[in-house]
């Protein structure tokens, strides 16, 4: 999503010659018995754009605060560019986060909030206000050099914790949740903004986000987390397609989830997952063993809905819409399937409204092909 | 809140401020007095005040009493500020509580018992009483209260200011004094002011920690009034309350304004 076609493919994470920027080696982090983050291994390579994702309290921010220097780590090594950092102070790391509050000095101006950074590195002085005003045309805010902080408003003061946690060219980025406060519409743009800055700077960018679509956006790679553990870290269209876990096919968007019962059928397999009903044919790279409990997750916009029984397709279901929700530009209906299962089925609506043809308690079909959903295991 | 302002407030509410502020009026009024009898009306008059100037020891006292008040406010301010600081943000270790509990015990000691502790303490390190015990003994006993009005402050002070200032690459120590002191500033002052009042007007202390050339102007007052309330002490009495009453309000205004800051630029932060 992030990438346009025509760009060679940035995938650093495939190049077993790549040597990573940030590695997490077995990281625990307790906070009394707590623990925060629990044995988490992870590479992060140069030029990164990588999402944190995960329930609130999950060990995101901790995480950060890691790679800030405002906690260590329990046990466990992190390396920047192959050094273990746990010695370094903050100050003296080539890392600069952008709080999740933003932090900025309430008693300077948006400019000596910039050139604070500046100011306590080894830029010579001459050469500050140049690199503040570059900043501060990157963010859009030349106008507002001499405001103090409370004379902005929300959306600029965020542009100015970026500015000023970018102005000393970090080598990585650390971004908690940067976007929270921003309304949808501002918020759309910043991300678009983000990743200009991101591919103009070339920076390494790990972004916070409790917010799914955010992070499918802006992302190279996603990391969805749960109680400290790194779950599946991948790109944001195979944690989308083909989610490791229910866990992060529920996280990421929305799923139908069908429990049955799996058995090899020539090279795909058959899922009994009610009384009566013919069996769901999907396929899988894993192999299951017959009898094997699993969930078979399918996406709505995968599933096709009609009132006719469709011909030629590899699964189709019977039901009764007992819900429709309206959205626009796509409409989900909630069909009532076998032994009283939801599923759900999602269509674009190209055609105008009074036209639709199905409609509450309408006996429909539902189908889908073999490859359309995704066995999972756990 | 829409509470009438009956009969009962406000009689009640008169006798208060009666009862607080007459003895002070009272005395404030006869310090103009023309007579010398202290009690006798006798018409309008300043001279008490130009004798006032003249008179040697008062003067001297006054200094005494300026020099003190300055230098164990400002060493107070110091200790105090440092106190909270660590207080607050040092977190959890052995002994916090404790600690805390510590500072705070001589906001309810009686000022005799601190009074006679420090007159101990200077006797059995061989130290000479004069000004520069009095300062030690009222920097001790003003400490807390700078500590305990700056410490409010730093309760509500956004740690991650101080996080990002290192994380921009500041020592702690200078994140401490180009983020946090500047922040908490109003906060300092007006701990600064009210140790300097309250060591402006404190007698008993300083009684115990005086030397015979070190006599501050509540020591004086206190001793010449034993001999009989005369005019002068009267007009000094009034100039002392009118140098209370202006640190006060000064240190009220100075933390009125800030906290009205500080609410209008979260207001401003909760509308963005
Ligand atoms: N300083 C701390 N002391 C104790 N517990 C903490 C501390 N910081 C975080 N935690 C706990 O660690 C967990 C993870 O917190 P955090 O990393 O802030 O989560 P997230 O950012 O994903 O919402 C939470 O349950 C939180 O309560
Ligand atoms: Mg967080």
């Amino acid at each position: 999503m992030a990438q346009p076609a025509n760009r060679p493919v940035f995938a650093p994470w495939n190049d077993p010659a790549e040597k990573p920027l940030i590695r997490f080696q077995n990281v625990t982090k307790k906070f009394g018995e707590f623990v925060a983050i629990d044995d988490l291994t992870l590479d992060i390579f140069r030029r990164e754009f990588f999402a944190l994702l995960g329930p609130s309290g999950c060990g995101k921010t901790t995480l950060m605060r890691m790679l800030a220097g405002f906690e260590a780590p329990t046990s466990g090594t992190i390396l920047l560019d192959g050094v273990d950092i746990a010695p370094i102070p903050p100050n003296k790391r080539a890392t600069n986060m952008m709080f999740q509050s933003y932090a900025l000095f309430p008693h300077l101006t948006v400019w000596d909030n910039i050139a604070f950074g500046l100011k306590r590195s080894d830029m010579p002085k001459d050469r500050i206000p140049a690199r503040v005003e570059e900043m501060l045309r990157l963010v859009r805010l030349e106008k507002f050099a001499k405001r103090k902080p409370h004379q902005i408003s929300g959306g600029q003061r965020q542009r100015v914790a970026l500015a000023r946690s970018l102005a000393k060219a970090p080598k990585l980025l650390l971004l908690d949740e940067p976007l929270g406060a921003l309304d949808k519409k501002l918020r759309q743009d910043t991300q678009f903004e983000l990743m200009d800055i991101q591919e103009k700077t070339g920076t390494t960018f790990v972004i916070v986000t409790h917010d799914q679509e955010e992070a499918m956006t802006v992302a190279s790679r996603v990391a969805v987390m749960d109680h400290g553990k790194m779950i599946q870290v991948d790109t944001p269209d195979r944690i989308y397609e083909s989610p490791n876990s229910v866990y992060v096919a529920d996280f990421i968007g929305d799923v139908n989830i069908v429990e049955g019962a799996a058995r090899p059928n020539g090279d795909k397999y058959a899922i009994a997952w009610a009384e009566g009903q013919p069996e769901i044919a999907a396929t899988s790279a894993d192999t299951i063993a017959p009898g094997t409990k699993v969930h078979f997750a399918i996406r709505p916009e995968k599933v096709a809905i009609a009132s006719e029984r469709p011909e030629g397709r590899a699964n189709v279901i019977e039901g009764t819409v007992s819900d429709i929700a309206y959205l626009g530009n796509i409409s989900t209906y909630k069909v009532e399937v076998a032994g009283g299962r939801m599923i759900k089925a999602q269509v674009a609506n190209e055609r105008r409204l009074a036209r639709r043809d199905i409609t509450w308690d309408d006996k429909v079909w539902l189908s889908f092909t073999d490859t359309a959903g995704i066995v999972l295991q756990q | 809140m829409n509470r009438r302002f009956s009969w009962f407030n406000a009689t009640s509410l008169t006798l208060g401020f009666v009862f607080l502020y007459l003895p002070m009026i009272i005395l404030i009024i006869f310090s103009f007095n023309s007579s010398k009898l202290v009690t006798v009306w006798a018409g309008f008059s300043t001279k008490w005040y130009g004798e006032l100037l003249g008179n040697k020891a008062f003067l001297d006292a006054a200094w005494v009493t300026l020099k003190v008040a300055v230098l164990s406010s400002t060493l107070a301010t110091v200790l105090g500020t440092m106190a909270a600081y660590v207080l607050v943000r040092a977190g959890r270790f052995a002994g916090r509580t404790l600690f805390s509990g510590m500072i705070y015990a001589p906001l309810v000691m009686p000022e005799v018992i601190t009074g006679l502790a420090m007159l101990l303490l200077f006797i059995s390190i061989g130290m000479d009483r004069g000004v520069s015990t009095i300062v030690l003994a009222h920097t001790t006993f003003t400490m807390c209260y700078v500590s305990v009005v700056v410490s409010s402050r730093l309760v509500t002070f956004d740690k991650s200011l101080e996080e990002a200032a290192l994380d921009l690459g500041c020592t702690p120590f200078d994140a401490f004094r180009s983020v946090t002191l500047p922040i908490i500033a109003p906060a300092v002052i007006s701990g600064w002011l009210l140790a300097f009042t309250l060591s402006l007007d404190d007698l008993v202390i300083a009684s115990f920690a005086a030397g015979p050339s070190s006599t501050t102007l509540p020591m004086k007052i206190f001793s010449s009034v034993r001999l009989g309330v005369s005019p002068e002490i009267n007009a000094l009495s009034t100039l002392m309350i009118g140098i209370v009453t202006v640190g006060v309000i000064t240190a009220s205004l100075v933390s009125k304004r800030s906290i009205a800051r500080q609410r209008a630029e979260e207001q401003a932060a909760a509308r963005a």
